[in-house]
Protein backbone atom coordinates (compact mmCIF):
# COMPACT_ATOMS: atom_id res chain seq x y z
CA UNK A 1 0.00 0.00 0.00
CA UNK A 2 1.05 3.45 -1.18
CA UNK A 3 1.94 5.81 2.22
CA UNK A 4 3.19 9.37 2.30
CA UNK A 5 6.35 9.63 4.00
CA UNK A 6 7.41 13.03 5.35
CA UNK A 7 10.77 14.24 4.13
CA UNK A 8 11.84 18.34 3.89
CA UNK A 9 10.02 20.57 5.52
CA UNK A 10 9.35 23.63 3.86
CA UNK A 11 11.71 25.32 5.78
CA UNK A 12 14.67 23.60 4.32
CA UNK A 13 13.26 23.26 0.57
CA UNK A 14 13.01 26.99 0.99
CA UNK A 15 16.09 27.59 1.82
CA UNK A 16 17.80 25.09 -0.62
CA UNK A 17 16.18 26.60 -3.82
CA UNK A 18 16.64 30.15 -2.83
CA UNK A 19 20.41 29.58 -2.48
CA UNK A 20 20.87 28.01 -5.39
CA UNK A 21 20.17 30.63 -7.63
CA UNK A 22 22.27 33.30 -5.14
CA UNK A 23 25.01 31.54 -4.64
CA UNK A 24 25.47 31.00 -8.51
CA UNK A 25 25.31 34.44 -9.06
CA UNK A 26 27.51 35.07 -5.62
CA UNK A 27 29.94 33.05 -7.61
CA UNK A 28 29.50 34.47 -11.39
CA UNK A 29 30.24 37.90 -9.32
CA UNK A 30 33.24 36.77 -7.67
CA UNK A 31 34.65 35.74 -11.09
CA UNK A 32 34.04 39.07 -12.60
CA UNK A 33 35.87 40.68 -9.36
CA UNK A 34 38.66 37.79 -9.17
CA UNK A 35 39.44 38.73 -12.90
CA UNK A 36 41.24 41.61 -12.48
CA UNK A 37 44.11 40.40 -9.84
CA UNK A 38 44.06 36.34 -11.19
CA UNK A 39 46.97 35.27 -9.43
CA UNK A 40 46.03 31.74 -8.26
CA UNK A 41 46.71 28.53 -9.68
CA UNK A 42 47.93 25.27 -7.87
CA UNK A 43 51.53 25.28 -8.66
CA UNK A 44 53.73 22.20 -7.44
CA UNK A 45 57.28 22.42 -7.64
CA UNK A 46 57.34 24.70 -10.34
CA UNK A 47 54.72 23.18 -12.51
CA UNK A 48 51.34 24.47 -12.72
CA UNK A 49 48.72 22.08 -12.80
CA UNK A 50 45.55 24.52 -12.94
CA UNK A 51 45.48 27.86 -13.33
CA UNK A 52 42.72 30.12 -12.16
CA UNK A 53 41.61 30.50 -14.60
CA UNK A 54 42.36 29.94 -18.75
CA UNK A 55 41.60 32.78 -21.36
CA UNK A 56 39.12 30.19 -22.95
CA UNK A 57 37.17 30.31 -19.62
CA UNK A 58 37.05 33.82 -19.04
CA UNK A 59 36.03 34.42 -22.43
CA UNK A 60 33.38 31.72 -23.02
CA UNK A 61 31.86 33.34 -19.83
CA UNK A 62 32.88 37.06 -20.72
CA UNK A 63 33.91 37.64 -17.81
CA UNK A 64 36.59 40.16 -18.49
CA UNK A 65 36.84 43.89 -17.56
CA UNK A 66 33.98 43.79 -15.42
CA UNK A 67 35.20 44.27 -11.79
CA UNK A 68 33.29 47.60 -10.90
CA UNK A 69 30.02 45.60 -11.99
CA UNK A 70 31.01 42.19 -10.31
CA UNK A 71 31.77 44.27 -7.10
CA UNK A 72 28.08 45.98 -7.40
CA UNK A 73 26.44 42.58 -7.81
CA UNK A 74 28.54 40.86 -5.22
CA UNK A 75 28.00 43.28 -2.42
CA UNK A 76 23.55 43.42 -3.33
CA UNK A 77 23.29 39.55 -2.97
CA UNK A 78 25.98 38.86 -0.19
CA UNK A 79 22.70 40.17 1.74
CA UNK A 80 20.49 37.32 0.48
CA UNK A 81 23.21 35.14 0.73
CA UNK A 82 23.94 36.05 4.64
CA UNK A 83 20.39 36.16 5.40
CA UNK A 84 18.93 33.00 3.97
CA UNK A 85 22.28 31.10 5.80
CA UNK A 86 21.09 32.62 9.06
CA UNK A 87 17.66 31.46 8.78
CA UNK A 88 18.55 27.97 7.91
CA UNK A 89 20.60 27.60 10.60
CA UNK A 90 18.02 29.31 13.17
CA UNK A 91 15.32 27.05 11.54
CA UNK A 92 17.66 23.57 11.88
CA UNK A 93 18.52 24.25 15.33
CA UNK A 94 15.45 25.69 16.87
CA UNK A 95 13.13 22.58 14.76
CA UNK A 96 15.68 19.85 16.52
CA UNK A 97 16.41 19.27 12.57
CA UNK A 98 19.84 19.59 13.36
CA UNK A 99 19.89 16.04 15.04
CA UNK A 100 19.72 14.50 11.08
CA UNK A 101 22.31 16.68 10.32
CA UNK A 102 24.98 17.12 12.45
CA UNK A 103 27.66 14.44 12.11
CA UNK A 104 27.64 12.15 15.17
CA UNK A 105 30.48 10.29 16.62
CA UNK A 106 30.90 7.56 14.40
CA UNK A 107 29.83 9.67 11.49
CA UNK A 108 33.61 10.06 10.03
CA UNK A 109 34.41 6.66 10.23
CA UNK A 110 31.60 5.45 8.70
CA UNK A 111 31.31 8.09 5.90
CA UNK A 112 34.27 6.17 4.66
CA UNK A 113 31.74 2.90 4.51
CA UNK A 114 28.91 4.85 2.58
CA UNK A 115 31.92 6.02 0.53
CA UNK A 116 33.22 2.67 -0.45
CA UNK A 117 29.42 1.49 -0.64
CA UNK A 118 28.65 4.27 -3.16
CA UNK A 119 31.83 3.38 -5.42
CA UNK A 120 30.58 -0.32 -5.30
CA UNK A 121 33.35 -1.56 -3.51
CA UNK A 122 31.38 -2.71 -0.87
CA UNK A 123 28.08 -4.51 -0.82
CA UNK A 124 25.91 -3.10 2.20
CA UNK A 125 26.18 0.32 3.79
CA UNK A 126 25.63 1.23 7.05
CA UNK A 127 22.37 1.58 8.53
CA UNK A 128 21.17 5.58 8.40
CA UNK A 129 18.33 7.57 8.67
CA UNK A 130 16.96 10.52 7.33
CA UNK A 131 20.78 11.04 5.81
CA UNK A 132 23.57 9.07 6.09
CA UNK A 133 27.12 9.46 7.47
CA UNK A 134 28.97 10.95 4.08
CA UNK A 135 25.86 13.40 4.01
CA UNK A 136 26.07 14.60 7.55
CA UNK A 137 29.64 15.05 7.31
CA UNK A 138 29.00 16.71 3.84
CA UNK A 139 25.64 19.22 4.90
CA UNK A 140 27.47 20.42 7.69
CA UNK A 141 30.51 21.42 6.36
CA UNK A 142 28.86 23.42 3.80
CA UNK A 143 27.24 25.30 6.02
CA UNK A 144 30.54 25.60 7.91
CA UNK A 145 31.80 26.78 4.24
CA UNK A 146 29.09 29.41 3.73
CA UNK A 147 29.85 30.37 7.76
CA UNK A 148 33.62 31.06 6.44
CA UNK A 149 32.48 32.75 3.33
CA UNK A 150 30.84 35.42 5.09
CA UNK A 151 33.60 35.76 7.78
CA UNK A 152 36.53 35.81 4.90
CA UNK A 153 34.49 37.73 2.72
CA UNK A 154 33.89 40.34 5.53
CA UNK A 155 37.29 40.40 6.19
CA UNK A 156 38.34 41.48 2.59
CA UNK A 157 35.17 43.50 2.24
CA UNK A 158 36.01 46.12 5.27
CA UNK A 159 39.62 44.91 6.70
CA UNK A 160 39.83 48.23 8.70
CA UNK A 161 36.86 48.16 10.59
CA UNK A 162 36.28 44.64 10.55
CA UNK A 163 40.22 44.30 11.78
CA UNK A 164 39.06 41.35 14.26
CA UNK A 165 38.00 39.35 11.27
CA UNK A 166 40.84 39.75 8.78
CA UNK A 167 43.12 39.19 12.22
CA UNK A 168 40.98 35.66 12.58
CA UNK A 169 41.41 35.14 9.03
CA UNK A 170 45.64 35.50 9.43
CA UNK A 171 44.91 38.50 7.41
CA UNK A 172 43.95 40.46 4.16
CA UNK A 173 45.91 38.45 2.17
CA UNK A 174 45.50 34.97 3.03
CA UNK A 175 41.89 35.69 3.82
CA UNK A 176 41.04 36.42 0.16
CA UNK A 177 42.75 32.95 -0.75
CA UNK A 178 40.52 31.13 1.97
CA UNK A 179 37.86 33.12 0.10
CA UNK A 180 38.38 32.11 -3.76
CA UNK A 181 39.13 28.30 -2.39
CA UNK A 182 36.10 28.34 -0.86
CA UNK A 183 34.23 29.44 -3.86
CA UNK A 184 36.09 26.36 -5.34
CA UNK A 185 34.72 24.15 -2.42
CA UNK A 186 31.52 25.12 -3.62
CA UNK A 187 32.00 24.08 -6.99
CA UNK A 188 32.96 20.68 -6.28
CA UNK A 189 30.35 19.91 -3.95
CA UNK A 190 28.00 21.04 -6.64
CA UNK A 191 29.46 18.52 -8.93
CA UNK A 192 29.44 15.27 -6.34
CA UNK A 193 25.98 16.67 -5.25
CA UNK A 194 24.00 16.94 -8.72
CA UNK A 195 25.73 13.73 -9.42
CA UNK A 196 24.24 11.70 -6.28
CA UNK A 197 20.73 13.16 -7.31
CA UNK A 198 21.11 11.77 -10.27
CA UNK A 199 21.57 8.63 -8.97
CA UNK A 200 19.73 8.97 -6.24
CA UNK A 201 16.60 9.25 -8.92
CA UNK A 202 13.80 11.40 -9.31
CA UNK A 203 11.61 10.17 -5.98
CA UNK A 204 14.84 11.52 -4.38
CA UNK A 205 14.80 14.57 -6.09
CA UNK A 206 11.00 15.20 -6.54
CA UNK A 207 11.03 15.26 -2.59
CA UNK A 208 12.86 18.17 -2.07
CA UNK A 209 10.18 19.83 -4.02
CA UNK A 210 6.72 18.47 -2.32
CA UNK A 211 8.87 17.40 0.77
CA UNK A 212 7.24 13.39 0.70
CA UNK A 213 8.35 10.72 -0.64
CA UNK A 214 6.13 7.79 -1.70
CA UNK A 215 6.67 4.46 -0.22
CA UNK A 216 5.09 1.15 -0.36
CA UNK A 217 4.39 -0.51 2.49
CA UNK A 218 3.42 -4.02 2.87
CA UNK A 219 -0.04 -3.55 5.13
CA UNK A 220 0.37 -4.63 8.41
CA UNK A 221 -1.60 -7.34 9.62
CA UNK A 222 -4.71 -5.64 11.86
CA UNK A 223 -4.03 -8.26 14.67
CA UNK A 224 -0.34 -8.86 15.48
CA UNK A 225 -0.10 -13.18 16.49
CA UNK A 226 1.77 -14.14 19.13
CA UNK A 227 2.85 -17.24 17.92
CA UNK A 228 6.58 -17.54 16.74
CA UNK A 229 6.32 -20.36 14.30
CA UNK A 230 3.66 -18.39 12.40
CA UNK A 231 5.88 -15.15 12.10
CA UNK A 232 9.03 -16.90 11.13
CA UNK A 233 7.06 -17.51 8.26
CA UNK B 1 -26.36 16.61 -9.54
CA UNK B 2 -24.84 18.40 -6.54
CA UNK B 3 -26.26 17.75 -2.94
CA UNK B 4 -26.69 20.60 -0.47
CA UNK B 5 -24.63 19.33 2.30
CA UNK B 6 -21.30 20.83 0.20
CA UNK B 7 -19.50 21.37 3.54
CA UNK B 8 -19.35 17.60 4.36
CA UNK B 9 -15.82 16.51 2.53
CA UNK B 10 -14.86 13.25 1.36
CA UNK B 11 -11.57 12.18 3.05
CA UNK B 12 -8.96 12.24 -0.04
CA UNK B 13 -7.87 9.04 -0.81
CA UNK B 14 -3.47 8.36 -0.87
CA UNK B 15 -3.63 8.92 -4.24
CA UNK B 16 -5.70 12.43 -4.26
CA UNK B 17 -3.31 13.43 -1.69
CA UNK B 18 -0.13 12.59 -3.76
CA UNK B 19 -1.42 14.41 -6.60
CA UNK B 20 -2.96 17.41 -5.12
CA UNK B 21 0.56 17.54 -2.67
CA UNK B 22 2.92 17.26 -5.51
CA UNK B 23 0.32 19.95 -8.12
CA UNK B 24 0.56 22.39 -5.60
CA UNK B 25 4.10 21.80 -5.01
CA UNK B 26 5.22 21.24 -8.38
CA UNK B 27 3.48 24.71 -8.89
CA UNK B 28 4.46 26.83 -6.53
CA UNK B 29 8.57 26.01 -7.74
CA UNK B 30 7.42 26.45 -11.17
CA UNK B 31 6.32 30.06 -9.81
CA UNK B 32 9.55 30.25 -8.27
CA UNK B 33 11.54 29.14 -10.89
CA UNK B 34 10.00 31.54 -13.63
CA UNK B 35 10.31 34.69 -10.31
CA UNK B 36 13.53 34.31 -9.87
CA UNK B 37 14.90 34.28 -13.68
CA UNK B 38 12.41 37.15 -14.13
CA UNK B 39 13.61 39.18 -11.69
CA UNK B 40 17.29 38.06 -12.68
CA UNK B 41 16.76 39.61 -16.09
CA UNK B 42 14.65 42.69 -15.02
CA UNK B 43 17.76 43.41 -12.50
CA UNK B 44 20.51 42.25 -15.23
CA UNK B 45 19.23 44.57 -18.10
CA UNK B 46 18.08 47.61 -15.31
CA UNK B 47 18.77 50.44 -16.91
CA UNK B 48 22.03 52.49 -16.22
CA UNK B 49 22.45 55.76 -13.60
CA UNK B 50 22.51 58.80 -14.98
CA UNK B 51 25.84 59.72 -15.25
CA UNK B 52 26.74 62.55 -12.12
CA UNK B 53 28.80 62.07 -9.67
CA UNK B 54 28.19 58.38 -9.93
CA UNK B 55 28.37 56.32 -13.09
CA UNK B 56 27.97 53.44 -15.39
CA UNK B 57 26.40 51.36 -12.23
CA UNK B 58 23.19 49.90 -12.96
CA UNK B 59 20.18 51.61 -11.23
CA UNK B 60 18.88 49.17 -8.62
CA UNK B 61 22.92 47.96 -7.96
CA UNK B 62 24.36 51.72 -7.25
CA UNK B 63 20.87 52.10 -5.25
CA UNK B 64 22.46 48.99 -2.98
CA UNK B 65 25.90 50.30 -3.12
CA UNK B 66 24.99 53.43 -0.94
CA UNK B 67 22.63 51.84 1.12
CA UNK B 68 25.15 49.13 2.05
CA UNK B 69 27.67 51.68 2.88
CA UNK B 70 25.36 53.69 5.28
CA UNK B 71 24.71 50.31 7.27
CA UNK B 72 28.45 49.44 7.47
CA UNK B 73 29.19 53.56 8.45
CA UNK B 74 25.86 53.48 11.15
CA UNK B 75 26.79 49.67 12.78
CA UNK B 76 30.97 49.37 12.57
CA UNK B 77 32.43 52.60 11.18
CA UNK B 78 34.59 53.67 13.86
CA UNK B 79 37.47 56.47 13.29
CA UNK B 80 39.70 54.67 16.30
CA UNK B 81 39.82 51.70 14.01
CA UNK B 82 43.28 52.08 12.82
CA UNK B 83 44.56 50.47 9.70
CA UNK B 84 47.26 47.58 11.01
CA UNK B 85 50.64 48.40 10.96
CA UNK B 86 53.99 46.97 9.84
CA UNK B 87 57.88 47.07 11.15
CA UNK B 88 59.68 48.83 8.21
CA UNK B 89 61.79 45.88 7.30
CA UNK B 90 58.53 44.36 6.09
CA UNK B 91 57.65 47.15 3.19
CA UNK B 92 58.60 46.54 -0.53
CA UNK B 93 61.64 47.63 -1.94
CA UNK B 94 59.93 48.17 -5.20
CA UNK B 95 56.60 50.23 -4.65
CA UNK B 96 54.51 48.63 -7.10
CA UNK B 97 53.25 51.07 -9.86
CA UNK B 98 49.79 50.70 -11.48
CA UNK B 99 48.48 54.03 -12.97
CA UNK B 100 49.37 57.12 -14.10
CA UNK B 101 46.24 58.84 -15.23
CA UNK B 102 46.35 62.54 -14.09
CA UNK B 103 50.08 61.89 -14.24
CA UNK B 104 50.78 61.16 -17.84
CA UNK B 105 52.05 64.62 -18.65
CA UNK B 106 55.29 63.83 -16.97
CA UNK B 107 57.83 65.45 -18.70
CA UNK B 108 56.35 68.62 -18.68
CA UNK B 109 55.68 68.54 -14.99
CA UNK B 110 58.62 70.09 -12.84
CA UNK B 111 57.97 69.35 -8.84
CA UNK B 112 60.11 72.15 -8.48
CA UNK B 113 57.49 74.94 -9.20
CA UNK B 114 54.74 72.78 -8.46
CA UNK B 115 52.46 74.37 -4.98
CA UNK B 116 49.54 73.02 -3.24
CA UNK B 117 46.21 74.83 -3.62
CA UNK B 118 43.20 74.77 -1.08
CA UNK B 119 40.64 76.78 -2.87
CA UNK B 120 38.65 78.66 0.61
CA UNK B 121 35.42 80.25 0.33
CA UNK B 122 34.95 83.33 -2.01
CA UNK B 123 37.78 81.74 -4.26
CA UNK B 124 40.42 82.38 -2.23
CA UNK B 125 43.52 80.42 -2.77
CA UNK B 126 45.74 79.08 -0.12
CA UNK B 127 49.14 78.21 -1.56
CA UNK B 128 51.74 75.68 -0.20
CA UNK B 129 54.68 74.32 -1.34
CA UNK B 130 56.25 71.26 -0.54
CA UNK B 131 58.98 72.56 1.43
CA UNK B 132 56.38 74.55 3.30
CA UNK B 133 54.84 71.13 4.15
CA UNK B 134 58.18 69.20 5.28
CA UNK B 135 58.16 71.71 7.80
CA UNK B 136 54.87 70.30 9.19
CA UNK B 137 55.50 67.45 11.84
CA UNK B 138 56.02 64.25 9.56
CA UNK B 139 54.02 61.23 10.32
CA UNK B 140 55.30 57.59 8.67
CA UNK B 141 53.60 54.68 8.03
CA UNK B 142 54.01 50.80 7.05
CA UNK B 143 50.67 49.49 6.13
CA UNK B 144 49.10 46.63 4.10
CA UNK B 145 48.17 49.16 0.39
CA UNK B 146 44.88 47.54 -0.93
CA UNK B 147 44.01 48.07 -4.71
CA UNK B 148 40.40 47.69 -5.71
CA UNK B 149 42.15 45.23 -7.99
CA UNK B 150 42.30 42.43 -5.11
CA UNK B 151 46.19 42.97 -4.65
CA UNK B 152 48.03 44.14 -1.99
CA UNK B 153 51.68 45.24 -0.88
CA UNK B 154 53.06 46.67 2.03
CA UNK B 155 54.22 50.20 2.00
CA UNK B 156 56.37 52.77 3.79
CA UNK B 157 54.68 56.12 3.29
CA UNK B 158 55.79 59.56 5.17
CA UNK B 159 54.01 63.11 5.01
CA UNK B 160 52.06 65.26 7.09
CA UNK B 161 48.90 63.96 8.26
CA UNK B 162 46.01 65.86 6.57
CA UNK B 163 44.45 66.59 10.10
CA UNK B 164 47.34 68.47 11.30
CA UNK B 165 47.91 69.69 7.61
CA UNK B 166 44.35 71.38 8.75
CA UNK B 167 45.02 72.34 12.27
CA UNK B 168 48.20 74.26 11.45
CA UNK B 169 46.46 76.19 8.11
CA UNK B 170 43.74 76.77 10.42
CA UNK B 171 41.24 75.24 8.03
CA UNK B 172 39.14 73.28 10.81
CA UNK B 173 35.69 75.14 9.75
CA UNK B 174 36.01 73.82 6.52
CA UNK B 175 36.77 70.06 8.20
CA UNK B 176 33.43 70.41 9.38
CA UNK B 177 31.65 70.01 6.37
CA UNK B 178 30.99 66.49 4.66
CA UNK B 179 33.51 65.80 2.26
CA UNK B 180 36.99 66.98 0.89
CA UNK B 181 37.79 66.94 -3.10
CA UNK B 182 41.35 66.49 -4.20
CA UNK B 183 42.32 67.04 -7.83
CA UNK B 184 45.42 66.38 -10.42
CA UNK B 185 46.69 69.71 -11.84
CA UNK B 186 45.68 68.52 -14.97
CA UNK B 187 42.31 67.84 -13.60
CA UNK B 188 42.56 64.06 -15.02
CA UNK B 189 42.28 62.64 -11.84
CA UNK B 190 39.81 63.95 -8.87
CA UNK B 191 38.79 61.79 -5.74
CA UNK B 192 36.14 62.74 -3.42
CA UNK B 193 36.75 62.16 0.15
CA UNK B 194 34.04 61.57 3.14
CA UNK B 195 35.67 64.17 5.80
CA UNK B 196 35.74 60.85 8.57
CA UNK B 197 38.25 59.51 6.66
CA UNK B 198 40.21 62.71 5.57
CA UNK B 199 40.47 63.35 9.32
CA UNK B 200 41.83 59.66 10.24
CA UNK B 201 44.51 60.16 11.97
CA UNK B 202 46.45 57.53 8.96
CA UNK B 203 45.64 59.67 6.44
CA UNK B 204 48.72 61.28 5.40
CA UNK B 205 49.67 63.89 2.19
CA UNK B 206 52.43 62.26 1.61
CA UNK B 207 55.97 63.27 0.03
CA UNK B 208 58.28 60.37 1.22
CA UNK B 209 58.18 56.51 -0.22
CA UNK B 210 61.11 54.33 1.42
CA UNK B 211 62.63 57.17 3.32
CA UNK B 212 63.20 58.88 -0.43
CA UNK B 213 61.31 61.91 -2.21
CA UNK B 214 58.28 60.30 -3.87
CA UNK B 215 58.95 59.84 -7.79
CA UNK B 216 57.00 60.97 -10.53
CA UNK B 217 55.52 57.34 -11.30
CA UNK B 218 53.76 57.57 -7.58
CA UNK B 219 53.17 60.92 -8.16
CA UNK B 220 55.73 63.28 -6.77
CA UNK B 221 56.05 66.03 -5.22
CA UNK B 222 52.51 65.50 -2.83
CA UNK B 223 50.39 62.58 -3.07
CA UNK B 224 47.09 61.27 -0.77
CA UNK B 225 47.81 58.19 0.79
CA UNK B 226 44.90 57.45 2.76
CA UNK B 227 45.28 53.68 4.10
CA UNK B 228 41.01 53.09 5.21
CA UNK B 229 40.44 53.42 1.38
CA UNK B 230 41.01 51.11 -1.58
CA UNK B 231 44.40 52.57 -3.78
CA UNK B 232 41.67 54.25 -6.31
CA UNK B 233 41.22 57.09 -3.44
CA UNK B 234 44.89 57.47 -3.02
CA UNK B 235 45.27 60.41 -5.50
CA UNK B 236 48.70 61.17 -7.28
CA UNK B 237 49.93 64.81 -7.59
CA UNK B 238 47.29 66.76 -5.89
CA UNK B 239 47.21 69.86 -7.36
CA UNK B 240 43.83 71.63 -5.17
CA UNK B 241 42.25 70.54 -2.46
CA UNK B 242 38.54 71.91 -1.68
CA UNK B 243 35.67 71.29 0.85
CA UNK B 244 32.21 70.63 0.62
CA UNK B 245 28.94 69.57 1.55
CA UNK B 246 27.87 67.16 -1.62
CA UNK B 247 29.83 64.81 -2.63
CA UNK B 248 32.78 65.86 -4.85
CA UNK B 249 33.24 64.55 -8.47
CA UNK B 250 35.14 61.21 -8.38
CA UNK B 251 36.63 59.53 -11.05
CA UNK B 252 36.87 55.80 -10.77
CA UNK B 253 32.80 56.69 -9.19
CA UNK B 254 31.66 57.83 -12.78
CA UNK B 255 33.04 54.34 -13.85
CA UNK B 256 30.73 52.47 -11.62
CA UNK B 257 32.50 52.05 -8.33
CA UNK B 258 31.60 52.53 -4.94
CA UNK B 259 31.67 55.80 -4.67
CA UNK B 260 33.21 55.36 -0.91
CA UNK B 261 35.64 52.67 -1.58
CA UNK B 262 36.13 52.25 2.01
CA UNK B 263 38.04 49.31 4.07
Amino acid sequence: MKTIKEKHSLAMRWCHWVNFPILTIMIWSGMLIYWANDIYSVTIFGHTFVKFFPDWFYHTLHIPQRLAEGMAFHFLFMWFFTLNGIFYILYTVISGEWRELLPKRNSFKEAWLVLLHDLHIRKTAPPQNKYNAAQRVAYTSIIIMGIGSVITGLAIYKPVQFYYLTWLCGGYHLARIFHFALTIGYVLFFVIHIVQVILAGWKNFSSVISGFEVVNEKPKPAIRTVNDDENAK
Amino acid sequence: MKTPNKKIKKELTIEQKINRRNFISFSAFTVFAVGVFEGWRWLYKSPTETAGITGEAHRPLRKALNKTEIFFRRLVFNENHLVKTYPKEMAAKRVRYNSDIGIEAKKKFDPATWKLHVIKKGGEILQVSIDELKALPKTEIVYDFKCVEGWDQIQHWAGVKFSDFVKHYQLDDYAKMEYVGMETPDKAYYVGIDMPSAMHPQTLLAYEVNDKPVPLDHGAPLRLIIPVKYGIKNLKRIGTITFSNTRPRDYWAEEGYDYYSGL
